[in-house]
């Protein structure tokens, strides 16, 4: 089975942001393989190891640094990286259309993942659209796969702990979660091997990607201040006990 | 000319939950009608819930309980509603729940599609919600015939608008709502009574490494309790095991917007604040007078959050 990991280059969460040119970030910063994406390469290598006639191939929409974030890609197991290189900054309706057509070159796929969202943009949506275009069965927030008999049957949380279990055909679109598994993080000869796995560069505007009626464009960035003026509780356990409970009673009003 | 908008609402239980109200007060704009969609239960016994915040079409479609549970069937319920009634955007809540359906729409009619946004201009066409770990706040262009939004829940306050409203039943070609490939096995109740569910709490007090161990947190579920609130934690808390992720609020879990946040021996990192900065107040409880929480919230206690919440309770007691 050949199984696509789409995976997005995405800058450090702790890193500052700084805004320029109004609707852009200065991309002057640490970019790494987007936190959910991990769990998607490590769920696809366990794949793997029952099925291991099978390759796994990230592919990646980004600038041609976004090679670093294939490369962790392989060094967690990805057999070969496919990188979309473009110059621009894509909505999510392009990106999944130039994923799905790098894919639809390059293969044939069992199994997509994506992460449940990217930490930059945060849109929790390409994996749908991954899925539409494809006319492929999507599920998202997966937290358990089982693949048997030609078919996927996943939970999908929810909030409280709960999950939904859902079953569909193959081949499926799934945006892996956090409690999927624990990233298997990569050993030293790991990165090295990885430096030695093929990398295919195709561009963006080869694909020929039809432009949508439909788009979502950032017209501007600004930095999200915080406004708060801390103020001190003093006094001991009792006395702040009581003057927090007062600040819920008038101030906040919840009780 | 009027515009159509369609919003779906969640229920709970066959109650509508608060946070459909801020999300209809967002969605009210001028020249608008507002046709709210009620997939769960039948819209008579929600009408007048509706039709105090502004709503004036009340779209019921008639589900079996199976077509009820599969989120591909209520996209394309969605869908016929979009196509019935010439609706031009379409407001969700960004719950689990809507994480799963909201996106299915947009894919499958390749519209616009903004989650976790707190304000729209319908006028023109102008959406904003946080990026980047909460470090940005992005405004967002959308274009195209259908626009869809998933609403941050809690992010927008209600604010009445009396209506009247008509209850339209839309009969559904079942042709139309085929889940290809997709079944549900089995679907989960969440049991609301005994867990007040995170992302819609008006209250959340939540643990951090400073909670020491997992049967600390029983300390905050009582006060919780009291206080009627939820119980988040850190990410340490998750990874150490001492309680689920389904709690752990911040960049990688739950983005939460309550009344009030009282954060329990948390340091304040950039990723856990990615979770709770748009909160109302927050009040830190920490032993470290540096702590980044420390200079970053509204009310700080520098105390041990052990000795604090226990006074708390004993207080909420005896209220
Ligand atoms: C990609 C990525 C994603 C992440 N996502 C998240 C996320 O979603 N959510 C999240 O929370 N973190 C996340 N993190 C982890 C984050 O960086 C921090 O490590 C984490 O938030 C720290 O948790 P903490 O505040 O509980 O622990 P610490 O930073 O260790 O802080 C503990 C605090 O408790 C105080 N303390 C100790 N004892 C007591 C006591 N008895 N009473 C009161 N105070 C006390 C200490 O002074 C200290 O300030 C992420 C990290 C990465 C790299």
């Amino acid at each position: 089975m050949q199984i696509y990991i789409c995976v997005k280059h995405v800058p450090d969460s702790a890193a500052n942001i700084t805004i320029v040119e109004k609707n852009r970030i200065d991309e002057n910063l640490t970019f790494l393989l987007n936190p959910y994406d991990e769990h998607a390469v490590t769920e696809a290598v366990r794949i793997k190891d029952n099925l291991p006639d099978s390759e796994i191939v990230a592919v990646c929409l980004g600038k041609d640094d976004a090679e670093k974030t294939l490369r962790s890609a392989m060094a967690m197991g990805a057999d070969r990286g496919l990188l979309i290189a473009s110059d621009k900054n894509h909505d999510s309706i392009e990106t999944a259309q130039a994923l799905k057509a790098a894919i639809e070159q390059d293969g044939n796929p069992g199994l997509i993942f994506t992460g449940k969202e990217s930490i930059d943009a945060e849109g929790m949506q390409t994996m749908f659209r991954i899925g539409a275009l494809l006319d492929l069965p999507v599920a998202t927030n997966v937290v358990n796969l089982d693949i048997e008999a030609g078919r996927a049957v996943v939970d999908c949380a929810l909030s409280g702990g709960t999950a939904n279990t859902y079953e569909l055909s193959l081949p499926c679109v799934i945006g892996a979660g956090r409690g999927l598994n624990t990233p298997r993080y990569p050993t030293f000869p790991d990165v090295v091997k990885s430096k030695k796995k093929p990398v295919k560069k195709i561009a963006f505007y080869d694909l020929k990607i039809e432009p949508s009626k439909a788009g979502m464009k950032i017209v501007e960035l600004e930095p999200l201040l915080q406004k708060r003026e801390p103020k001190e509780i003093k006094g001991d356990a009792g006395e702040v006990a009581k003057k927090i409970l007062r600040i819920l009673k008038d101030e906040a009003r919840v009780i | 000319m009027m515009k159509n908008i369609g919003i779906i609402i969640e229920l709970d239980n066959g109650k509508i939950k608060e946070t459909n109200f801020g999300m209809i007060t967002l969605a009210r704009a001028k020249d608008t009608e507002l046709f709210a969609v009620v997939m769960d239960a039948d819209a008579a016994s929600v009408k007048e819930d509706l039709e105090l915040f502004g709503i004036t079409k009340i779209v019921e479609v008639c589900l079996s309980k199976d077509q009820q549970a599969n989120p591909v069937v209520r996209a394309k319920v969605i869908i016929n509603v979009i196509k019935a009634y010439n609706i031009c955007a379409v407001f969700g809540l960004s719950t689990a729940t809507g994480k799963d359906l909201l996106p299915r729409i947009a894919a499958f009619l390749e519209a616009s599609l903004v989650m976790d946004c707190y304000a729209v201009d319908l006028e023109q066409n102008l959406v904003k919600t946080s990026q980047y770990s909460g470090k940005t706040i992005a405004t967002i262009k959308v274009t195209g015939d259908v626009l869809v939004f998933g609403v941050r829940p809690n992010a927008v306050e209600p604010v009445k608008a009396q209506a009247s409203a008509r209850i339209v039943k839309l009969k559904l070609d079942e042709s139309n709502l085929v889940a290809k490939g997709f079944r549900v096995i089995k679907t989960s109740e969440v049991d609301e009574s005994t867990n007040i569910n995170l992302v819609e709490a008006d209250v959340i007090i939540a643990g951090g490494r400073g909670m020491k161990n997992g049967d600390n947190f029983t300390i905050l579920s009582k006060c919780a309790e009291k206080l009627n609130a939820a119980v988040g934690a850190s990410r340490v808390a998750v990874d150490a095991g001492w309680v689920p992720y389904s709690m752990q609020v911040g960049q990688t879990g739950e983005k939460v917007s309550p009344m009030v946040y009282i954060a329990c021996g948390i340091s304040g990192s950039v990723q856990h604040f990615a979770g709770m900065k748009t909160s109302g107040m927050v009040i830190a409880i920490n032993t470290d007078g540096n702590a980044s929480i420390m200079s970053n919230c509204d009310y700080y206690v520098k105390a041990d959050a052990l000795e604090i919440i226990p006074e708390l309770i004993k207080h909420l007691e005896n209220d």
